[in-house]
């Protein structure tokens, strides 16, 4: 009982992965589904460092370092576009925008 | 003492990960993301991942998420309203996703070769000198590319910001 084996780390990021499923799928606060999706790439990110120490070299964590850098990116344009969003349409819940056009 | 903080963290990443899908006002749901990130970089650390610990604090939990908090403090963003869910999704979601996590987790005990055990301090590969030395010889032309995308992404993010579109 001194040392866990890999496949929890793998169980463990599985499960976050599928909580953030669920709470793209349930939430309709387009702020909170963002958070989802941030979730759901944290997931990934302890995937990738948890084959990196099984394999023993750290091409793992440069995947994981750039997944951050594009989430940094999306997030930024993300939310300029929620800004943008509200400033034109006043709501937040993603069922009230849900045509292109309008 | 690997298995207790292994266990310790995974059980907080859990349940801030489950309390951020629940909760229905944005800012809890900002503040359980927070913890989620945390233990992750301890994690991480236990991976043998220092860099890359390091960077989730600061950019992950540092930069991204005081951006959320921001915006969400900036549109004053309250608690959604209750949604009149359908009865697929009221009484079949829960299990469906137990049934999920359930068949998933079978797949990665049983594909997966017998894993070995996680042993803190046995991977030395994850210290900022390996991580960086990687990034400027193998990875360096992703790693310009990169710096791309952040401009594209500033960029995009002024126009998206100004007055009108």
């Amino acid at each position: 009982m001194n040392a866990v084996p890999l496949s929890w780390y793998l169980i463990l990021s599985a499960v976050l992965f599928s909580l953030g499923v669920a709470g793209f799928l349930i939430r309709r606060n387009i702020i909170t589904v963002f958070m989802s999706i941030e979730l759901m790439l944290n997931a990934v990110n302890l995937s990738f460092v948890a084959f990196s120490y099984q394999f023993r070299q750290a091409d793992g964590h440069i995947f994981s370092f750039f997944v951050m850098v594009v989430a940094a990116a999306e997030a930024a344009v993300g939310l300029a576009i929620i800004l943008a969003l509200v400033r034109t349409r006043r709501t937040l819940e993603v069922d009230e925008v849900s045509l292109l056009k309008f | 003492m690997d298995a207790v903080l292994f266990l310790v963290f995974a059980l907080i990443a859990v349940t801030c990960a489950a309390n951020l899908v629940v909760q229905t006002h944005p800012i809890t749901s900002a503040l359980s993301l927070i913890g989620v990130m945390g233990s992750l970089a301890v994690l991480y650390l236990l991976l043998g991942g220092e860099f890359i610990a390091a960077v989730q604090v600061i950019v992950y939990a540092g930069a991204i998420m005081v951006l959320f908090v921001f915006v969400i403090m900036l549109l004053n963003a309250g608690a959604e309203r209750p949604a009149g869910r359908s009865f697929v999704a009221r009484y079949l979601g829960v299990p469906v996703l137990v049934i999920f996590l359930g068949l998933l987790s079978y797949v990665i005990q049983s594909r997966l070769p017998a894993s070995e055990a996680v042993r803190f301090g046995e991977f030395q590969g994850g210290a900022p000198a390996e991580v960086g030395r990687l990034l400027f010889t193998r990875y360096v032309l992703p790693f310009e590319v990169t710096s791309v995308l952040i401009l594209v992404a500033i960029l995009g993010a002024i126009v998206l910001g100004r007055k009108e579109l």
